[in-house]
């Protein structure tokens, strides 16, 4: 209140400021006020263009133009059957698509694997990372050193780690194991080396947003609940989760649908690199399913398909996720 | 209001609490442990890069593993270097991650700031598109962008077909019109306009100023994404031209694979990056910490 006092007491200055001694005509006062509206009215959609000008070329369109391009059995190698058109054909072969299942059903796999101990971990870190630290900068960016490395770095290397033979990781089970697990044998194990790579790569990223969460919970909290007699544990529990609600809401359903995405570590994994995801396909994931037929087996159409549903159960496991995240119980309850 | 004047009472008791032992909020050593160990495998990875490169073929197929670095590496940098067409390659990721980044913090300062602080009809809903396509992912588009960049554009292989469909981010116009909401003072904007400033001279002299800090940390967390983007170049160009994660996801594969000269592709693909960390991880830190508490 006492504020807008102030302002009102400042005015004097900038009326005088605003009549200059040589006070224009009224006719160009007009010309004036006209622009001024115009420009008030105007320009925000001038500034916004740019972006929604380029998001309608390389944003909107080719999300519809998918759509498209799914109802065709379109192919490079076969002239003019983009124009053709043959309904929802492709989805019903892709219903139909074992390979399509298998991949489904690994970037699920992997998804759960890499998603739910990574988030996990990362509330755990940031718990840490909340207390009075010395060096907390030097703490922050060694939890962050996997963020800026890139996806296809992570991959080599972890290569080498879940190598057959003399990757690090078997050395270490050597005392436990007959013999060297052949990682990108079996589905479980090619599973959990790409699991690892994915939580590897984001866990204090996620940490760090998870710690941004905390340090807006009001210290009161903390102090009355430990007057109170709680522990730290439960101080975690029933202060700091319910007020992260919103924030785990977000990374449950960035990480998600990042999970859907995997492209670059199973395809590296994978060193023969023919996008087949091992021998038996043990670690095919939707995207990269996507990007053998469509750049290996040149099936634009089909490709388009796979997509769109991916697309759509993106849409509704991300829907799902929200709902279920939801029921945390929020701070006021 | 009052309360801003009048000293708060409140830091003698908590001056005399960080004395105490009991401080539920310090750290016990066991804190640290935990945290230390958290770094060790968030560095490792990046040491062993360093190792494997450092070392011959054989000392790398064998067991006992060399743990700690042998005296191949600048050898073995060179040759993936030569091999990798690196010297191109970091030239290129340079282009496209410049380029991309100073188009995004532009296009997403501008809409930021219109969304931010000027009233205009259909804002809400346009906003919420915004925040909408940020949960749209890229990759689904490739299709028709393919077809796009390389038909109709005729930029197959091309470093423009990289960067022209990356040159706007609906998570940076989010993040510039969160900054800007808090950051910028509506006073300012008013004053200007009290001045007789149009739209325009506000945003070039109050503005841009203002979003300066926020600006660069969009700027940064762009570059890195960019600098470390596969997927979308992994398909429109070629080891002949191509981007640091183009030639390392090239070096070298089959069924006899040489790590020593791979992973000496991925330090040289992450060292720039280590580089920037080293001399910005404060920024970059505070802007995703930003990032999700406005978020």
């Amino acid at each position: 209140m006492s504020t807008d006092l102030d302002h009102r007491g400042a005015s004097p200055e900038e009326e005088s400021r605003r009549r200059p001694a040589g006070a224009p005509s009224p006719r160009r006062q007009r010309w004036r006020s006209r622009l001024y509206r115009l420009d008030l009215k105007g320009s925000p959609y001038l500034y916004i263009f740019p972006f929604f000008g380029l998001f309608a070329v390389f944003g909107l369109f080719p999300l519809v133009y998918t759509a498209v391009i799914s109802t065709t059995p379109w192919s490079p190698r076969q002239p003019g059957s983009q124009d053709e058109s043959i309904g929802l054909e492709n989805y019903q072969n892709l219903l139909g698509d074992e390979n399509f299942h298998n991949a489904l059903i690994n970037t699920f796999g992997i998804g759960l694997v890499s998603t739910v101990p990574q988030l996990l971990l990362a509330l755990g870190i940031a718990h840490l990372l909340n207390y009075k630290l010395r060096g907390r900068l030097f703490l922050r960016m060694g939890v962050l050193v996997p963020y800026i490395t890139s996806v296809a770095a992570v991959a080599l290397i972890f290569n080498q780690i879940f190598a057959r033979d003399f990757g690090l990781l078997n050395w270490f089970l050597q005392p436990f194991m007959e013999n060297p697990i052949d990682w990108r044998a079996e589905k479980w194990s090619s599973w959990l080396a790409v699991s690892s790579m994915v939580i590897w790569h984001w866990t204090g990223y996620n940490a760090l947003i998870y710690l941004a969460a905390m340090q807006t919970i009001p210290y009161e909290l903390y102090e009355s609940a430990s007057i109170d007699g709680a522990s730290r544990w439960q101080q975690f529990w029933y202060i700091t989760i319910p007020s992260l609600r919103p924030t785990i809401i977000f990374t449950v359903i960035v990480s998600t649908i990042g999970a859907l995405q995997l492209f670059a570590e199973p395809f590296l994994f994978d060193t023969t690199r023919n996008s087949n995801g091992g021998s038996e396909r043990q670690f095919q994931t939707v995207v990269l399913y996507l990007y053998q037929q469509f750049w290996t087996n040149g099936r634009y159409g089909y490709a388009a398909a796979i997509a769109w549903t991916l697309f759509l159960v993106t849409v509704v496991i991300a829907l799902v996720n929200f709902l279920l995240v939801r029921r945390i119980r929020s701070a006021e309850d | 209001m009052s309360t801003v004047l009048t000293p708060s009472p409140a830091p003698a008791p908590a001056r005399e609490k960080r004395g105490r032992a009991k401080d539920p909020s310090s750290a016990r050593w066991g804190t640290y442990a935990v945290l230390f160990a958290i770094i060790v495998f968030s560095i490792f990875p990046l040491y062993w890069s360093i190792v494997v490169s450092s070392r011959d073929q054989s000392a790398i197929g064998r067991y006992p593993p060399p743990l700690v670095p042998g005296g191949n590496l600048w050898d073995n940098l060179s040759a993936a270097y030569e091999q990798g067409n690196f010297g191109l390659a970091l030239t290129n990721s340079v282009i496209v991650a410049g380029t991309i980044t100073a188009a995004v913090v532009f296009t997403s300062t501008l809409a930021g700031f219109a969304f931010a602080k000027l009233t205009f009809r259909g804002r809400n809903a346009l906003f919420t598109t915004v925040v909408a396509t940020m949960l749209v992912p890229t990759q689904l588009a490739i299709i028709p962008l393919y077809i796009m960049v390389t038909q109709w554009f005729g930029w197959a292989n091309d470093l423009r077909g990289v960067i022209v469909p990356a040159l706007m981010s609906a998570f940076g116009v989010f993040f510039m019109r969160q900054y800007l909401t808090s950051a910028m003072p509506t006073e300012l904007l008013e004053a200007g306009r009290v001045d007789g400033a149009s739209t325009m001279r506000i945003y070039w002299s109050v503005v841009l100023p203002v979003a300066r800090p926020g600006a660069a940390v969009l700027g940064l967390l762009t570059f890195i994404t960019y600098w470390n983007d596969l997927f979308w170049p992994l398909i429109l160009l070629n080891t002949q031209n191509p981007t640091v994660q183009v030639a390392i996801a090239n070096t070298k594969s089959g069924i006899e694979v040489d790590y020593s000269l791979v992973l000496a592709g991925t330090v040289i693909a992450t060292f720039p990056m280590l580089i920037v960390f080293l001399l910005l991880g404060r920024q970059i830190i505070g802007g995703i910490m930003q990032g999700a508490v406005k978020g």
